[in-house]
């Protein structure tokens, strides 16, 4: 109990991490109340088109006079949903061949290593330009299948070689001795010894899966239906926003990725500070 | 280091197999077909008997009046010998021709933006760590550079340096007016245009790379040999010399990984530009669901990230003195 108060006490005196951390609730924050607030929905015509931002649209409007504030909390949400789903998928994955490879060693280590090679060699935007561009309905949640199928290589690489070492210690010899069963040691012995750094690789795959949903959007292969903060630069971009100085429909949906995004590595490098006593500033 | 190789080569090889196969299987696999679609786009046809026979021309100018099999032979074939079939938008112009029209754009680039991020970033990153300063300043605005969409830097260098103070045009990648050649002015004014889109790569990398540096270099100089020297009295700079030369070779297994993610960054990047790149292609085919096309882009891209990881993997062996001499090795 000593340890975890430890923890806490430097979580938060970790400035990088707290920052990180108000930033992120604030905009999940606003994702979730975001849309029962907006007056209009996303994708009606809600006023004039191309207006600067004023007190009945606080974002603007869009070229043809949508609300660019409810296209933006919209796409918010959907942003934090490919996070969570793809991110959590992608750690899964990644974990559990890493795991399993690890542990195993051997023929099954060599074969679930190849396949990691080969599928971290293949660029996932490439992967998931040409299964993307042939599913005919495409929905935030497939996306996010989609995106956490194809970015969790390197986590299952990295979960590989932490496998390794942990595996030689004692406590897991005398658990192997005793008859425990694979899966029981990798869940009561090996998985709890790596649940910090579990943690951190789920915040980076969230930050990823944000990104990777983002170019996806942008090329033309997003949600069929709905918006997302990457269809809103997309259609900026195609209707020339920004010679036409509207600036507020693509500047503002970047601006809170790269702030989403960029709390989300504070978050990461506050954690790496918090468990990894060398890292602490001095 | 033999072994090292030819461990790398035959998962290159693998890698190579499974990523044709892909490219080859998942549009035949996916529901409705590009016959169908090209069918669909062909205006009213007067019966139904012009139709079939279109079809049946179709088929078998694209290859598919042959078994599935024979078709995966087929295709691998055709593929050897350069031939990616016909662009559907841009028929009957082939799909190679058009790719290889595009390829010296992306690689002017891509190249450039990695090997200079790459460099600038890690004697960045090397600087600034450890200093108490640097790190509180420096660092959040790294972060923070890392973690934005490269289209979204396109689309604020475009607005700012482009639209409002007018420096760099925003769209092309040499002005309408003019033939590419090998003059100066074409050059120049390719160079005008190129601007912009290099920087949006260049800047968001050169984040990755400056906070990654910096974070080997801490954990180098926490290293024992780097207290045994520090104890022995050595001078920083030579700790901190030593520190770089440890420190740079995961630094050179990251731009393999960062080759891959580039791919991302530079088909964005050439969207928001307009810039004639295989990214701008490859949207261009997606919007117009140009099947021949995307397989095409798709596979000059693999082959691409392949060529340079194995670029990579070769340079390696002469920086890494482990693996030079290595017996075996684990090769990872």
């Amino acid at each position: 109990m000593k340890k975890k108060n430890e923890f806490l006490y430097f979580a938060f005196r970790n400035k990088k991490l707290v920052i990180g951390f108000v930033i992120f609730v604030f905009f999940l924050v606003l994702a979730i109340i975001g849309p029962f607030i907006t007056r209009y929905e996303p994708l009606d015509y809600a006023g004039m088109g191309s207006e600067s931002p004023n007190f009945e649209h606080i974002f603007g409007t869009t070229f043809f006079g949508q609300d660019v504030f409810s296209q933006f909390v919209y796409g918010l949400r959907a942003s934090f949903i490919v996070g969570f789903m793809g991110g959590g998928i992608a750690t899964l994955v990644g974990l559990l061949v890493g795991f399993f490879a690890g542990y195993k060693g051997g023929f099954w280590d060599e074969m679930l290593m190849m396949l990691t090679n080969v599928m971290m060699v293949i660029p996932t935007v490439a992967l998931l330009i040409i299964l993307a561009a042939y599913l005919p309905y495409r929905g935030v949640e497939i996306q996010s299948v989609i995106i956490g199928m194809t970015a969790w290589p390197w986590t299952a690489r990295a979960v590989r070689s932490q496998t390794f070492s942990l595996k030689q210690r004692e406590y897991v010899s005398l658990a192997r001795i005793s008859g425990f069963s694979t899966l029981k040691i990798i869940m009561q012995e090996i998985a709890p010894n790596m649940m910090s750094y579990v943690f951190m690789v789920f915040i980076l795959q969230f930050g990823g899966s944000i990104l990777a949903a983002v170019a996806l959007d942008f090329i033309g292969l997003g949600p069929t239906e709905g918006i997302s903060l990457g269809l809103m630069m997309q259609n900026a971009v195609h209707w020339n926003a920004i010679q036409l100085g509207i600036w507020w429909w693509s500047i503002l949906p970047g601006l809170a990725i790269t702030m989403i995004v960029g709390a989300l590595y504070f978050m990461n490098t506050g954690l790496d500070e918090v468990f990894n006593p060398k890292l602490r500033e001095m | 280091m033999g072994k090292y190789l030819r461990r790398k080569i035959l998962i290159y090889l693998i890698t190579f197999f499974v990523a044709v196969t892909l490219d080859w299987f998942i549009p035949r696999m996916m529901p409705g077909n590009p016959i169908d679609s090209i069918l669909a786009r062909v205006a009213k046809m007067p019966s139904q008997e012009q139709v079939q026979i279109l079809r049946s021309h179709l088929m078998k100018s694209f290859g598919m009046d042959v078994p599935i099999f024979e078709q995966y032979i087929n295709f691998w074939g055709a593929m050897f010998k350069g031939d990616l079939g016909v662009s559907i938008n841009y028929f009957p112009k082939p799909v190679t021709e058009i790719i290889k029209d595009a390829l010296p754009f992306d690689l002017l680039l891509t190249v450039p933006a990695l090997l200079l991020s790459w460099v600038i970033g890690n004697k960045f990153g090397a600087f600034a760590a450890r200093k108490k300063r640097m790190d509180n300043w420096v660092l959040p605005i790294w972060y923070i550079i890392s973690a934005m969409p490269y289209l979204w830097l396109g689309i604020l260098l475009s607005w700012t340096l482009g639209v409002n103070m007018d420096l760099f045009p925003v769209a092309g990648a040499y002005s309408f007016s003019r033939e590419p050649s090998f003059s100066w002015e074409f050059i120049i004014d390719y160079l005008h245009h190129w601007v912009l889109p290099f920087l949006s790569l260049f800047i968001v990398q050169l984040g990755g790379w400056a906070i990654g540096m910096r974070n080997m270099i801490i954990y180098e100089l926490e290293a024992d040999y780097s207290r045994y020297m520090e104890t022995m009295g050595m001078p920083q700079k030579l700790i901190r010399r030593y520190a770089y030369k440890n420190a740079i070779l995961p630094q050179v297994t990251g731009l393999a990984i960062q080759v891959g993610l580039l791919v991302t960054g530079a088909l964005t990047t050439e969207i928001v530009f307009s810039y004639p790149g295989i990214g701008y292609l490859l949207n261009q085919a997606i919007l117009r669901q140009d099947y021949f096309l995307v397989q095409g882009c798709f596979l000059f891209i693999i082959i691409g990230v392949l060529l340079a990881n194995f670029a990579i993997d070769i340079i390696y062996v002469f920086i890494d003195p482990r693996v030079r001499h290595s017996v075996g090795g684990d090769g990872a």
